[in-house]
């Protein structure tokens, strides 16, 4: 498989007032097309810093980020990135926040607009394209921000615990809904959270950070051998408390 | 549900919002003519002396007699003074809450003066005003620019800083340049808070222009007040803050008028 997002000894100091921090230690891995990736670490580990980094959110200290063997520095245009909040904007109708990406690069033309209508009528939103944000539900909010992330076709998706902020009920339906679009789709993604189920439920591979300052420890890669694996019935699987256990105790041996 | 099948209890409910509402409406009403009653009678059986307390049918036809009095054209003074100080005040406060949003730099460095500045009474600048912009309109629309535009740039400002910083975040990742930020994102969050900042700002062009008038003018309501004070003319006086009354409602409804403008013009986008 070709490698689509390669990081390389990776490293971020922050400059506080009294002291240097080290968040992220030589740092290297990479992630495959077409796969999911989770990454996963106690709180503090700096795996959202190291989400920024990659986003061109924040500044490295050294170390390189390439994309399709191409070098890149700050913000590029192959990387989607979503945030833990919907974000969407109040103001604006639903098929305007999801062309919102899409005015900023000045690329809204009739055959982006049809793909981002496509999408919403794929996605059963196309029936709310006229409406405002606050008559949907959280659920169909975060699916609003996928779509609008999508709309610019990026070559990976960066999740920063993008399912978060909602209540534990949404959260498993929002999971399962947005793993099936990216699954048809075809989106190479990879995702930063706390939650060793969640990282279980949907990834193909799952990197565990050491705490700060945040380094690799392992990458496992996960196997079910199962058709048609959704995050919920991955849920079932025997396999997936096995996989719990290991890395819970992963996590733990650091505390 | 269906409009027509309202249930009885819902009925009563109703019922007793809108009768609820009528009393308060009616016991306001009342106390105003309560109020203005005994004013009027107790100023003519001379328990109060209406010489220096005025009474309502004096100030009543004083109102009437306006046009002999020129009380149009002292309303129409003081309404485009303020009319024009508010515009200003507005359009500066928000011009340079923007420039200060957009730099920090400039925004650390003013901290301290706009502080200073915004708790100084600005009245006590008069002087200093007439002498720099002569004795006249300028003066006083200069005061009431004074008196709104330090409120207006922090209020402006304080509403750009609380803007959601997740959801600049979001426009960062699709690349967008600090002028997009602010024109997409900044500016239409902030719509509320601009609508707020001219709901204080009409009201305190008014005080500005009002204390200017009172420092230099020769027409406009403050100049009426201040010179039926000097002459012992209680009924100028009376009828002049009543008028003055007036206009500041009118001024603070057509602000609200606008903000319903606004709104619409926003849903239908």
């Amino acid at each position: 498989m070709a490698k689509l997002l390669e990081v390389k000894n990776l490293n971020k100091k922050y400059q506080g007032s009294k002291n240097e921090i080290q968040a992220l230690k030589d740092v290297t891995f990479h992630v495959n097309e077409g796969e999911f990736f989770s990454i996963i670490g106690p709180s503090g580990c700096g795996k959202s810093t190291l989400l920024s980094i990659i986003a061109g959110l924040e500044a490295k200290s050294s170390g390189e980020i390439y994309i399709q063997g191409e070098q890149i520095n700050g913000i590029s245009s192959k990387i989607g990135y979503m945030l833990q909040k919907d974000c969407l904007l109040e103001w604006r109708t639903i098929l305007s926040n999801i062309l919102f990406g899409l005015e900023i690069k000045g690329k809204v033309n009739l055959e982006t607009k049809t793909y981002a209508e496509e999408l919403l009528k794929k996605y059963n939103l196309y029936d709310f394209k006229d409406k405002y944000p606050s008559e949907l539900s959280g659920g169909m909010r975060q699916r609003v921000a996928l779509i609008r992330t999508l709309a610019v076709k990026p070559k990976i998706l960066l999740l920063d615990e993008a399912f978060s902020a909602l209540d534990y009920q949404t959260r498993i339906m929002v999971t399962n809904d947005i793993y099936e679009i990216l699954k048809k789709e075809n989106i190479t993604t990879m995702m930063v959270t706390h939650d060793i189920s969640e990282a279980i439920s949907m990834s193909d591979r799952v990197l565990v950070l050491t705490k700060r300052p945040g380094t690799v420890k392992k990458i496992h890669t996960l196997e079910f051998d199962m058709e048609n694996k959704t995050p919920i019935n991955c849920r079932q699987n025997p396999k997936f408390t096995e996989y719990f256990d290991t890395l819970w105790r992963e996590l733990g041996i650091d505390e | 549900m269906n409009e027509n099948s309202i249930s009885a209890e819902r009925k009563q409910y109703l019922k007793k919002q809108k009768h609820k509402k009528y009393l308060i409406l009616f016991t306001q009403i009342a106390i105003l003519i309560c109020f203005l009653a005994i004013w009027e009678i107790l100023a003519n059986c001379g328990i109060i002396d209406s010489f220096i307390m005025s009474q309502p049918s004096r100030i009543l036809n004083t109102f009437f007699n306006l046009t002999s009095n020129d009380l149009l054209m002292h309303i129409w003074v003081t309404t485009y003074e303020t009319i024009i100080g508010f515009l200003i005040g507005t359009f500066l406060g928000t011009l340079i809450g923007i420039i200060l949003w957009w730099s920090d730099f400039i925004a650390k460095v003013s901290e301290p003066f706009l502080v200073v500045l915004n708790s100084l009474p600005k009245v006590a600048l008069g002087p200093v005003i007439i002498i720099w912009v002569g004795a006249g309109t300028p003066a006083i629309i200069v005061m009431a620019i004074a008196i709104s535009l330090v409120v207006t740039i922090l209020e402006n400002l304080n509403g750009f800083m609380k803007t959601d910083t997740e959801i600049i975040k979001m426009a960062r990742t699709f690349k967008a340049t600090k002028f997009q930020i602010l024109t997409k994102v900044i500016i239409p969050a902030n719509l509320s808070t601009f609508i707020n900042s001219l709901k204080v700002n009409i009201g305190l062009s008014l005080v500005g222009v009002i204390s200017g008038e009172f420092l230099v003018s020769k027409a406009g309501l403050g100049y009426l007040i201040v010179y039926g004070g000097q002459v012992f003319k209680l009924d100028l006086v009376m009828t002049s803050v009543l008028i003055l009354g007036i206009v500041a409602g009118l001024m603070y409804a057509s602000v609200l008028l606008l903000e319903k403008i606004i709104l619409r013009t926003k849903k239908f986008r």
